[in-house]
């Protein structure tokens, strides 16, 4: 297939995952299990002493994860002029540096923000979007991810470079309802409102019915001959506009501007901390997938964010604060509406109705 | 947005051809799809938001939209053959780095072998966002001895765009705990731009470092080289992918065990089920410390390594009392002896506090709040949940504590946890059906069986309560209680007559 690889192909070195301790800091690499406690003095600042005596500082600070290599090596210049030359990314694509001498924090800081890299995005934060490719990468993308993502942290840049808010408050994106982008206190993500257009001149020849059918989550597809073709059809009063379908199956296109819509989802929670994790849940459907600005979406974000921020105790994440003020209270501060849509008709949404006399007012 | 009012219109036009390309030994055709097609619009957007405005920005980027064929202020001087952006050019200014400005940079590097792809790639990105529509469909690319790894990505529209038309990305894995030197991130950026697209990602969500953007033809040279300084290709498609853990022992006082080593010894053990992909579906290994769970773990990973201990929380009750004199009492007991889940935590009149350990679940929320003066206790180790994955197509699903406590400190443990894993998804795959999680194997064929086909014994630990439907034939209860008794007696030390 590939017709211009060369005739005798280097035989790979099948080293599996990297072994991080070449490139650790030292102070790091020495005090491996042997750490103490921790603080943040600052916001985008940690302070890690180890059993030893020995001190550790990290200065966090965001990016836009899609890196260019004149970035990337701007990243490393600073690493070297005021770091120690050892960084590492957390699950957020932040950059973090390490230094062992507390005077370089300062200089460290500076030289960040200095060439536009906000430091910050620890302790009670909004940290960085954690999100997909979108329409720069990805084959089945309903929206774009590092664009949309770069908006919304423009708007929320504030609340990322500060420790102002309740808890840390964690939101993803996702282009389509598989939802790569994962649970977050906030989820913004695509969800179609339409079934897929079918294109029936192309099934048989793109895509394996079988598997295709078997893919749909509520069985509304169902072999057919359409114009004389084998082909798929879709019962459209079962269909639940997913788009499952449409990976495997491209000619069922699940995207165009009358389909593709964001829904924003509150209260997923990784941690076991307090409460034990949870998922997301539906906030507002049905909002218009107006890139680059989504300016419908950010208006709605901020108005959750201010809610929490405003109401939350300290420590309360999203969902917890949810779970004591009420739903009602919820969808009344941040000026909602509350919908059949709200209910979940899934397997197990009993599970998710109120069966007791307990009620918010 | 909608079709009668101008800019979009172009939207049903242009989209008149699509390629759908099958690579290795499949088919390849393009299709013409009716550019007539009339779609019912929605009428009005939602109106139940209020305005939003936002500094920096114009609201009215339709308007900027309909000037935009005049210039390209980014381009490089003199000549213009770029791509017009107006809609990508929105996201330059603001506070937050711009992957645009970035993408500007690798179009205008002279003489950069990727100029002129990354002219095209932009342009392509901006017809999406014109269009709302994405332009790539997949195919099939590897490298030599690997089936999986490479993310293979034909643009739709190659006529428009054609220097971009390949534009796969190389999955690679990241060392345990994304550590690096600066010098190696140099080495990454120069074999990028002597090979591919100048673009990378730290990280994707399932942890490579996504070398975005390369040709067919440079594919196995830009993994050669990435190889020769010691890096790996990541999983893809129905396999074992990358693996992701925690900062952990590395700099953090609450990991409860060595991350690097659990995450390198069973991936690496089992890398040939991630570069031969042959599993029914995905497995993901995730690996966080504690139970804070900063890898999303439990969430995202059919198979999660959690950091836990089964002894005492230690405490330094001085620090308690400096806490308690910074923060204030009141607050202690709001953020701390008030949101303990299980209400182990009492504060004394000495501002000193007490924990019940033994309905202490674990959950690291004081011990976050109470940095110097709380820590995990010393008998370390870790818990196993299995089946975590996210909607499709059952819908979302944690995973299942499996295994409540495993000591995690011996090269025998290791090998132990090693061959735990090993076991787990050599069940997968011999059980589960296509396009299946083993969450969703699990839940087809019951729990009970599970852990009776791995040979793991059942815990109260796993439930959160005992069933409550009594439809279940239990006429062997007898013999299940008589192990349960045998398994208590033997685990606190007693002679176990059978034995």
């Amino acid at each position: 297939m590939n017709q211009t690889a060369p005739a005798k192909p280097r035989t790979p070195d099948e080293v599996g995952v990297p072994d991080p301790f070449q490139y650790m800091h030292p102070v790091m690499k020495k005090n491996y299990g042997g750490w103490d406690w921790h603080d943040r003095p600052q916001p985008g600042v940690l302070r890690h002493v180890a059993k030893s005596g020995d001190v550790i500082y990290t200065v966090r600070a965001g990016t836009q994860r899609q890196m260019d290599v004149f970035t990337i090596r701007k990243l490393a210049d600073i690493g070297d002029n005021f770091a120690d030359g050892h960084i590492r990314f957390t699950t957020r694509s932040n950059i973090e540096f390490m230094v062992a001498d507390e005077a370089k924090v300062a200089p460290l800081v500076a030289a960040l923000e200095a060439e536009g890299f906000p430091v910050g995005g620890t302790g009670a934060s909004v940290s960085m979007i954690s999100h997909t490719q979108g329409w720069l990468h990805c084959d089945i993308p309903g929206t774009d991810a590092s664009g949309v993502v770069k908006g919304l942290m423009d708007m929320l840049h504030k609340e990322f470079v500060q420790e102002k808010m309740p808890n840390r408050l964690r939101i993803t994106t996702s282009c389509c309802q598989i939802n790569c982008g994962g649970q977050g206190d906030i989820a913004i993500n695509v969800q179609y409102t339409k079934p897929p257009k079918i294109n029936h001149d192309l099934v048989a020849n793109v895509c394996e019915r079988p598997a295709v059918v078997a893919r749909c989550p509520v069985a509304a597809i169902r072999p057919a001959m359409v114009n004389g073709k084998p082909s798929l059809e879709v019962d459209e009063k079962k269909c639940v506009c997913c788009g499952a379908c449409y990976a495997p199956c491209p000619p069922m296109q699940i995207n165009g501007d009358d389909s593709t819509k964001i829904a924003i989802w509150v209260g997923g929670k990784h941690s076991n901390a307090r409460s034990k994790p949870t998922f997301h849940k539906l906030a507002v459907a049905n909002l218009p997938n107006n890139a680059p600005h989504w300016p419908e979406v950010k208006a709605i974000v901020g108005r959750i964010v201010e809610a929490y921020k405003s109401d939350a105790k300290h420590w309360e994440r999203m969902g917890e604060w949810i779970e004591r003020i009420g739903w009602a209270r919820f969808f009344e501060m941040t000026e909602l509406a509350f919908t059949k849509h709200h209910l979940d008709t899934w397997t197990g949404a009993r599970k998710s109705m109120n069966m007791s006399a307990h009620l918010h007012f | 947005m909608r079709c009668g009012e101008g800019t979009y219109c172009l939207l049903h036009s242009f989209i008149s051809m699509y390629s759908y390309m099958r690579l290795g030994g499949r088919q390849t055709f393009v299709l013409n799809k009716d550019p007539t097609q009339t779609d019912e619009q929605d009428g009005e957007p939602a109106k139940h938001w209020k305005n939003y405005t936002q500094p920096g920005h114009s609201e009215n980027w339709e308007d900027t939209l309909k000037d935009s064929d005049s210039t390209d202020d980014n381009s490089a001087a003199g000549e213009n053959d770029n791509h017009p952006t107006p809609m990508l050019d929105q996201l330059e200014d603001g506070p937050w780095p711009s992957f645009v400005t970035g993408l500007k940079r690798l179009r205008d590097k002279e003489d950069a072998q990727y100029s002129p792809m990354m002219n095209d790639l932009l342009g392509q990105l901006n017809h999406s966002y014109e269009n709302r529509l994405g332009y790539w469909k997949g195919g099939t690319v590897s490298v030599f001895g690997y089936g999986g790894g490479i993310i293979p990505r034909f643009s739709q529209v190659a006529d428009k765009f054609p220097e971009s038309k390949e534009f796969h990305t190389l999955r690679v894995m990241p060392p345990a705990g994304f550590h690096y030197t600066t010098d190696l991130l140099r080495d990454m950026c120069d074999i990028w731009e002597e090979h591919g697209s100048g673009l990378i990602a730290f990280h994707g969500q399932s942890g490579d470092i996504m070398f975005q953007g390369c040709t067919t033809e440079n594919t196995q040279k830009a993994f050669d080289d990435l190889n020769k300084i010691g890096f790996d290709l990541g999983g893809a498609g129905p396999a074992l992918r990358t693996a992701m853990s925690c900062v952990g022992h590395a700099r953090c006082e609450q990991s409860c065990y060595d991350e690097v080593r659990a995450h390198r010894s069973i991936i690496n053990r089992l890398l040939d089920e991630m570069h031969r992909p042959a599993l029914p579906y995905k497995f993901k290994f995730k690996f966080s410390g504690c139970a804070n769970d900063c890898v999303n773990a439990i969430h995202r990973a059919d198979f999660a390594v959690i950091g836990t201990w089964r002894d005492d929380i230690k405490i330094n009750q001085e620090k308690v009392k400096e806490h308690i004199a910074e923060k204030g009492r009141k607050y202690t007991i709001d953020t701390v002896v008030s949101m303990c889940p299980t209400r182990a935590i009492s504060l004394n009149d000495d501002d000193t506090i007490e924990i019940d350990n033994k309905s202490c679940v674990r959950c690291m929320h004081c011990i976050n709040v109470m940095t110097k003066a709380l820590s995990p206790g010393d008998d370390k180790g870790v818990s196993i949940m299995v089946g975590g994955k996210r909607a499709l197509k059952v819908g979302d699903m944690m995973g299942i504590m499996v295994v409540p406590f495993m000591k995690l400190e011996t090269d025998e443990d290791f090998e132990k946890l090693e061959e735990f894993a090993e076991n787990i998804v050599e069940f997968f795959g011999d059980n589960a059906l296509e396009h299946e999680r083993i969450g969703e194997t699990i839940d087809r064929i019951g729990l009970p069986a599970f852990l009776e086909a791995l040979d793991i014994d059942v815990d109260p630990n796993m439930v959160n309560h005992p069933r409550t439907s009594s439809y279940v034939r239990t006429d062997d209860f007898d013999e299940e209680a008589a192990k349960w008794f045998e398994r208590k007696a033997r685990e606190s030390g007693l002679q176990v007559s059978a034995e």
